[in-house]
């Protein structure tokens, strides 16, 4: 109870006052990467790649995001069941927030206020406001959720579920669900085009993407991937992530090791890139240059040269890579 | 007369700690609640239902022995993991407009479940799991032979099922003997344990355990340095077959493989043979559909769930239950709800992806309607394989190199 109050006065005073005293801490070009079985976030200088630090957080870290003002970095904790709060500046963990049991996916409100989080166990998502440091609404979906998506626009929020095979639309003004559409086997994670016409869901098991209809939730497409020499059940999409232009999608392929390069408007696969062992998380840069691959089971990262489709480094980080996060 | 135990969950057949008997009313109470809700009509929704057909009495789940927790053993009835699909149906078959039911049925012999499925399946009901036997199981495929049913095979890996008692209504989620013992001599072969001991027991089951690894052994090229007769005693005229310090003597091995269905003997092998070698088989390394340490593709997660639901870990024919429930839930989902044909079609087709939580992508093998599976190989607490291992390649899909190929197969329904 003390610990409770304690955390949430801490939380909300740093919300408060985190935003000036850390100002000087902008573009520090670190590369952030959360390891699942290291309880740590490791930093990379993201020039000569070598570990800044590495900063112990919560147990079984995964999904990390940039706070809206780039100041903070938000990791989800899943064994801890709490978002830790990282401090680009100080690069420590300075709070945390409680998020529900086995959290493993988060998204921010349109306005920042509030975290949208999977709750792989419960076949729940909670909605918890930053500043009370409290979940104040539970969305039931189907179970085993994973990927957590708000639309550009913030009204649409959509969530997978694993089990279901299922993609929720939800609405989070009122948190009831809009839709349920059935998609391919074992979705995960979702990226969206700019104007947040096309919703775009990894199928691991399906080996596909998904395209739904941003405003009908209505499918519109599938991209199947196949690398040459693999076979389609070696073919796991998971990690997604599109330009700023919303002409070209990364998609991770899991047991394939390789992402492959989609054209958005034709739905054309481009480009299959090698790269390490159960290829998972996808990150660009902002300029959009460089895009980071976390490779689950081979404890490294690769970066890749967007504009040649090159590997240009392999990068050894924490046990159990799981998501990167880039501060340009 | 059987007894439908949902509605009388009193019923037991053995007594039991309080605890489980509190945890298994809260699971009947919450079966019945689930089956209430499950067919509470949104506008006139139509519901699909399962029955779960068990003897009254099976040894094979006997409350006084589970607790040894053998290895190959269940750890309980696997109605848990048909309960577990249950409610991961309720999202799809909302969106979908249809409901989903299970109720579980027990008689006292074949002949008593007959007239239970007879009863649900002038019903409409098409959808039965059975947890009993091979024998029993076999008499149910005899009956529905060319009616409108399936019938899920989920608790018997004895591979005559699958080879000439097949029948075309009889589907099969537990992975058979010889898939389990392909798995283990896979694993063998990739660590050059070629020389095995082989323990064989005197039960029926011990005999077709043993004969599925001889016929494992010589197909991937392992070497059986001897084969012997154990008994469960302690008679000392029968030393020679009860002392497994006199049954592990002799010519060198690498490693000892103990068939023994019942397994009381085998959880008494490992730390007593003469020389220093892994014991695999019934104990020490099993190759099953599932266990409960296995942590990757979302198998913490269903687990867990299975735990919640029965107060126990989870064991293959949870798995085995569960994923017979899956397949059809996917198969309604993927065809719309269609007609029966249609949907029969589709789950016994090569369309099908069936997310079995082992990281491949499950569907049947259209000869002899055996779900095609890794196989885990596990000790008492680690996963510390998955087969197909790495390197045994087949020419379409390398869950073939487990249990019967199309050339293999005697099965012609």
């Amino acid at each position: 109870m003390q610990l409770k109050k304690m955390t949430t006065a801490l939380a909300a005073s740093l919300l408060l006052t985190l935003p000036m005293s850390a100002a000087q801490a902008k573009d520090t070009g670190y590369i952030f990467v959360s390891s699942e079985n290291d309880n740590a976030v490791t930093v990379l200088d993201g020039k000569t790649y070598t570990v800044v630090k590495t900063i112990p957080t919560g147990e079984r870290p995964r999904d990390m995001k940039l706070s809206s003002d780039r100041e903070k970095i938000f990791v989800i904790a899943s064994n801890s069941e709490r978002i830790d709060i990282i401090d680009i500046a100080k690069l420590e963990v300075v709070g945390s927030i409680e998020v529900g049991e086995d959290p493993e996916m988060f998204d921010f409100s349109k306005d920042g206020s509030k975290v949208y989080v999977s709750n792989e166990d419960d076949g729940e998502v909670s909605v918890v406001d930053i500043a009370k440091n409290e979940i104040v609404a539970k969305i039931e979906v189907g179970e085993e959720p994973e990927g957590v998506m708000m639309s550009p626009d913030g009204t649409h929020l959509y969530v997978t579920s694993e089990v279901a095979n299922m993609v929720h639309v939800i609405d989070p003004a009122t948190n009831e669900i809009f839709a349920n559409v059935v998609v391919g086997n074992r979705p995960r994670r979702f990226a969206s085009t700019p104007d947040g016409s096309e919703i775009w869901v990894t199928n691991e098991l399906g080996g596909a993407v998904t395209i739904l209809d941003g405003k009908t939730n209505e499918i519109k497409g599938t991209v199947a991937f196949a690398p040459k020499g693999f076979r389609a059940e070696d073919v796991t999409p998971v990690g997604i992530t599109m330009t700023g232009d919303g002409k070209t999608a990364y998609v991770t392929l899991g047991r394939a090791n390789h992402f492959a390069v989609v054209d958005v408007a034709s739905r054309e696969v481009k480009d299959y890139v090698l790269v390490g062992q159960r290829a998972w998380g996808a990150t660009l840069s902002r300029d959009e240059s460089r895009l980071v691959i976390v490779n689950g089971l081979s404890d490294d990262i690769s970066i890749v040269d967007t504009a040649s489709n090159k590997v240009t480094r392999s990068v050894p980080v924490g046990r159990v890579p799981h998501t990167a996060v880039i501060d340009d | 007369m059987g007894v439908t135990l949902s509605s009388n969950p009193l019923e037991k057949v053995c007594p039991m700690p309080i605890h489980i008997v509190v945890r298994r009313l809260w699971a009947h109470v919450a079966a019945l609640l689930a089956v209430f809700m499950f067919s509470l009509p949104v506008v006139a929704a139509e519901t699909i239902r399962f029955g779960f057909l068990e003897l009254a009495k099976d040894a094979r789940f006997d409350e006084k022995r589970l607790f040894f927790r053998t290895l190959s053993r269940p750890l309980g009835d696997p109605f848990a993991g048909a309960e577990v699909a249950m409610r991961e149906a309720r999202f799809v078959g909302q969106a979908l407009g249809v409901s989903f039911a299970l109720e579980r049925l027990r008689g006292k012999d074949a002949a008593e479940l007959l007239t239970q499925l007879d009863k649900l399946a002038a019903e409409g009901v098409r959808y039965f799991l059975v947890n009993a036997p091979a024998s029993v199981v076999t008499e149910l495929a005899q009956a529905a032979k060319g009616r409108e049913l399936l019938l899920f095979n989920v608790s018997a890996a004895d591979d005559v099922l699958r080879q000439e008692q097949c029948q075309a209504n009889l589907y099969h989620t537990l992975p058979n003997h010889s898939m389990q013992s392909d798995a283990m001599a896979q694993f063998l072969v990739a660590n050059k344990w070629r020389d095995v001991l082989l323990l064989e027991g005197p039960l029926p089951d011990d005999k077709l355990i043993a004969a599925a690894f001889e016929a494992s052994a010589k197909r991937f090229g392992l070497k059986i340095v001897a084969k012997r007769s154990f008994v469960l005693s302690n008679d000392p005229r029968q030393r020679e077959q009860g002392n497994v310090g006199l049954l592990t003597t002799g010519s060198d091995y690498d490693v000892v493989y103990v068939a023994d269905s019942d397994g009381e003997f085998a959880r008494g092998v490992p730390y007593q043979t003469v020389r220093p070698r892994p014991v695999v088989g019934s104990e020490g390394l099993v190759a099953e559909a599932w266990h409960w340490a296995w942590e990757r593709h979302g198998a913490p997660q269903l687990s867990g769930r299975l735990e919640k639901q029965a107060g126990r870990r989870m064991a293959s024919m949870d798995w085995a239950a569960w994923v017979a429930v899956k397949a059809v839930v996917e198969s309604v989902v993927r065809t719309n709800n269609a007609d029966f044909a249609t949907v029969v079609a589709y789950l016994g087709g090569d369309e099908i992806t069936i997310d079995g939580f082992k990281g491949n992508r499950l569907d049947f093998r259209p000869w002899d309607r055996q779900l095609r599976q890794p196989i885990l190989l596990a000790t008492h607490n680690r996963v510390v394989e998955r087969a197909p291992i790495a390197g045994f390649l087949h020419q379409t899909n390398n869950m073939d190199t487990l249990g019967f190929d199309q050339r293999d197969s005697r099965c012609k329904p």
